[in-house]
C-alpha cells in the first residue's frame, strides 16, 4: 500500500473552513465550545480532541513588495493545520496500550476500542495535536480518514477544499509537487514562501507538511520539533544512577549501623554517630 | 496592585534600550520591541490531562519502592526484624494504594487491563504499568508469605519487590522527563535522581515515624535531604526559559515550598536528629510533606510550561 500524505498549501487557502466543517461532519466530532476569541476570524484556536482540522488566520505587518498588499494594510494569511502524522511519532511511541498504530497508509491512528485514556500521548506529541476528550475519556486526533482511505477515497477535508489548498496523494508525489509549487511561487515574486517539513530533526519528517509564507513560527510550526524518545537514553541512565546510589547508600548505612551497634545497644548515641557518617 | 522590585524598572529601561522587552503581552502598537514570532502567543503543546491522582501516585509509589529497597538492605545486613517487617508493609500498602490511583486517573478506568496488552520498552508508561504489576504482586506476596510463616517465599518475593521497587522509585522521573513538555524534558536527566531521592526521603521518614530509631535510617534521610538541597540550588540557578515555571508565578512558589520542606529543613533537622529523637521525627514529617508538594509542583509546572510557546519556537 502506498504511503499517503497531505500537502497543505497556505498560499491557496481562502480561510473558508470547509475542511473543518467536512471533518467534523464526516467523523462525527462533537463541538468544542462556542467562543469568540477576538483573534482575527479564528475561533477554533488550536487542534485538539474535537478539532482535527484548524484554520489559522495569521495577521502580520506586510513586507514591502510581497503579495501586493498596500503598506498600510495588514497581511492576512490562512493555513489549515492538521495532525502531522510524523515519521517518528511521539504519541505512537508513548502509547502503553498499543492503541495508537501506524496504518498501511503510513498514517498514525488511535484505535478507539483500545485506548484507555491514560493521557500519555497528550504530553508526548511535539505539536499538541492529540488530546483526551473530557466527557468521553479517550484520546482523539485526526484519523487521516482511515475509513475513507480504506475504501479508496480521499480524506473528507481534502475533498471539501474548494481551492486545492489541501492536496492528498502519494507522499513522494506530493513532495515533488511541493518543490514545483515553491519554484513557481518564487518565480512570481513570493520569495518568502517555504516548505515546512522537519526532516532534519528526530521527528524525521511528517506525512502532512505545509507551504507557508514567511517565518513558519508565525503559524506555530516549531522550527526544531523533537520526538521525546530521544530523551529516553539520558533519562533511564539517570534512573540507573539513582537506583545504584539507593542500593549502595542503603547497604552502607545499615552495614555501618550494625557494626556500631555490635557492642553498644542499638540506638545508642555512639551507634547513631557512626551510622550517620 | 503588583509590587515589583525597584531593580525591575532599571531592567525594563535597559531591555528597552536594546529593543528586547521580556514581558509577555506588552507590545504597544508601533513600539520598537521585536515580537517573538508565534501564532498569537497560543500554546504549541497540550498540557497534561492528569489530575490529583498522579502526583499522589508518584508520592506513594516512590515511597513504597524505596521502602522495599530499605527492607532488603536491612535484612541483608542483619538489622532488626521489626524494621524489615515494617518496611515490607510500607511497600505493600504503598503499592496497594498506587494501583487504584493510576486506574482512577484513566479516562476509561474499566479498560485498565489494556495496559498489559503489550510491553513497550520505548514507552515509560508501559514500563511503569508492568513494573507496578510486578511490584504490587511481589510486595503483597512478601507480607502475605510472612503472615503464613513461609519465610523462603517471603524473602524471594521481597527480593523481587526490591528490584522492581528500584524502578518504581525512579521511573516516574523518566515518565515526565521524556515528553514534549519543555520544563520536563529540559530536566530529563535530573528528574529520575530527584524523584529517587524524594522517594528515599519519604520511605525513611515513614519508618522513622513508625518508631524506628536506627542510625542508618537517619543517615539515609540525611543523604536524601542533602541531595534535595543540592537539587533545589540547581533549579534556582537555571536561567533558561524552559525552567521559568519552576521559578516564577504560583508554580515557582509551589516548587520552592516543596524544595524547602524536602531539602534545607530536613537536612538541618536530620543533623540535629543525630542526637535528638524529636528532631528526627520533625525531619520526617517535613520530608514527607516536601516530597508530596514537590510532586504536585512538577505536575503543575508542566501545565504552566505547556502554555508557553516560546521555548519551542526558539530557532
Amino acid at each position: 500500500m502506498a504511503v499517503t500524505g497531505f500537502l497543505t498549501d497556505s498560499t491557496l487557502c481562502i480561510g473558508c473552513k470547509a475542511c473543518e466543517v467536512a471533518c467534523k461532519e464526516w467523523n462525527d466530532v462533537p463541538d468544542d465550545g462556542f467562543v469568540w476569541s477576538g483573534l482575527s476570524y479564528d475561533n477554533t484556536l488550536a487542534l485538539g480532541h474535537s478539532t482535527y482540522r484548524h484554520v489559522k488566520f495569521v495577521e502580520r505587518e506586510p513586507k514591502a513588495g510581497c503579495g501586493g498588499n498596500a503598506k498600510e494594510q495588514m497581511t492576512w494569511e490562512f493555513s489549515s493545520d492538521v495532525c502531522k502524522h510524523c515519521e517518528n511519532a511521539g504519541c505512537l511511541e508513548a502509547c502503553p496500550t498499543g492503541s495508537i498504530v501506524r496504518t498501511e497508509f503510513g498514517g498514525v491512528f488511535v484505535q478507539p476500542d483500545i485506548c484507555n485514556g491514560c493521557g500519555y500521548c497528550v504530553v508526548s506529541c511535539p505539536f499538541g495535536v492529540v488530546d483526551r476528550r473530557p466527557d468521553d475519556g479517550r484520546a482523539f486526533k485526526c484519523t487521516f480518514c482511515y475509513d475513507r482511505q480504506k475504501a479508496g477515497a480521499e480524506p473528507a477535508c481534502a475533498k471539501a477544499c474548494p481551492t486545492g489548498s489541501i492536496l492528498f496523494g502519494r507522499l513522494d508525489d506530493l513532495e515533488i509537487a511541493a518543490d514545483r509549487r515553491i519554484a513557481q511561487l518564487h518565480a512570481s515574486g513570493m520569495d518568502d514562501a517555504t516548505i515546512w517539513n522537519p526532516k532534519e530533526t528526530s521527528v524525521g519528517g511528517t506525512h502532512a507538511f505545509f507551504i507557508v509564507r514567511g517565518d513558519p513560527r508565525n503559524y506555530n510550526l516549531p522550527p526544531k520539533p523533537e520526538v521525546p524518545t530521544t530523551l529516553l537514553h539520558q533519562s533511564w541512565s539517570a534512573a540507573a544512577v539513582a537506583a545504584g546510589a539507593m542500593v549502595g547508600l542503603s547497604l552502607i548505612a545499615f552495614a555501618l549501623g550494625k557494626r556500631s551497634a555490635g557492642v553498644p545497644p542499638a540506638g545508642s548515641a555512639a551507634s547513631r554517630r557512626r551510622g550517620a557518617k | 496592585m503588583t509590587k515589583i522590585p525597584e531593580s525591575r524598572l532599571d531592567q525594563i529601561r535597559e531591555q528597552a534600550a536594546l529593543g528586547q522587552l521580556d514581558a509577555k503581552g506588552v507590545r504597544p502598537s508601533g513600539s520598537p520591541f521585536p515580537e517573538t514570532p508565534s501564532y498569537n502567543g497560543l500554546p504549541i503543546v497540550k498540557p497534561p490531562v492528569w489530575t490529583w491522582e498522579i502526583p499522589l501516585y508518584f508520592f506513594a509509589g516512590g515511597a513504597a519502592g524505596a521502602s522495599s529497597v530499605i527492607a532488603i538492605a536491612a535484612q541483608m545486613t542483619g538489622a532488626s526484624s521489626s524494621l524489615v517487617r515494617d518496611a515490607r508493609w510500607i511497600a505493600a500498602i504503598g503499592a496497594a494504594a498506587s494501583g487504584p490511583l493510576l486506574i482512577l486517573d484513566l479516562g476509561r478506568p474499566e479498560r485498565f487491563l489494556n495496559m498489559l496488552r503489550v510491553f513497550k520498552p520505548q514507552s515509560p508508561m508501559s514500563v511503569g504499568a508492568w513494573t507496578l504489576t510486578v511490584f504490587g504482586t511481589a510486595s503483597a506476596g512478601a507480607v502475605i508469605a510472612e503472615l503464613l510463616r513461609m519465610k523462603r517465599i517471603g524473602d524471594a518475593a521481597a527480593f523481587v519487590a526490591a528490584l522492581s521497587g528500584l524502578v518504581m522509585a525512579t521511573y516516574t522521573g523518566v515518565l515526565i522527563g521524556a515528553t514534549a513538555i519543555p520544563v520536563w524534558s529540559k530536566h530529563a536527566r535530573t528528574l529520575p535522581i530527584h524523584f529517587g531521592a524524594s522517594a528515599l526521603a519519604s520511605a525513611t521518614a515513614l519508618l522513622t515515624l513508625r518508631g524506628h530509631d536506627d542510625a542508618a535510617l537517619n543517615a539515609l534521610g540525611l543523604a536524601a535531604a542533602a541531595f534535595e538541597t543540592y537539587t533545589g540550588i540547581e533549579i534556582e540557578s537555571c536561567d533558561d526559559i524552559e525552567s521559568e515555571p519552576l521559578r516564577r508565578g504560583p508554580t515557582g512558589l509551589t516548587t520552592r515550598i516543596g524544595g524547602f520542606f524536602s531539602g534545607p529543613l530536613p537536612l538541618a533537622l536530620r543533623l540535629l536528629g543525630i542526637r535528638s529523637k524529636r528532631a528526627r521525627r520533625a525531619a520526617s514529617a517535613s520530608a514527607l510533606l516536601g516530597s508530596l508538594i514537590t510532586r504536585i509542583a512538577w505536575i503543575e509546572a508542566g501545565k504552566a510550561s505547556a502554555a508557553d510557546p516560546r521555548p519551542l519556537l526558539k530557532s
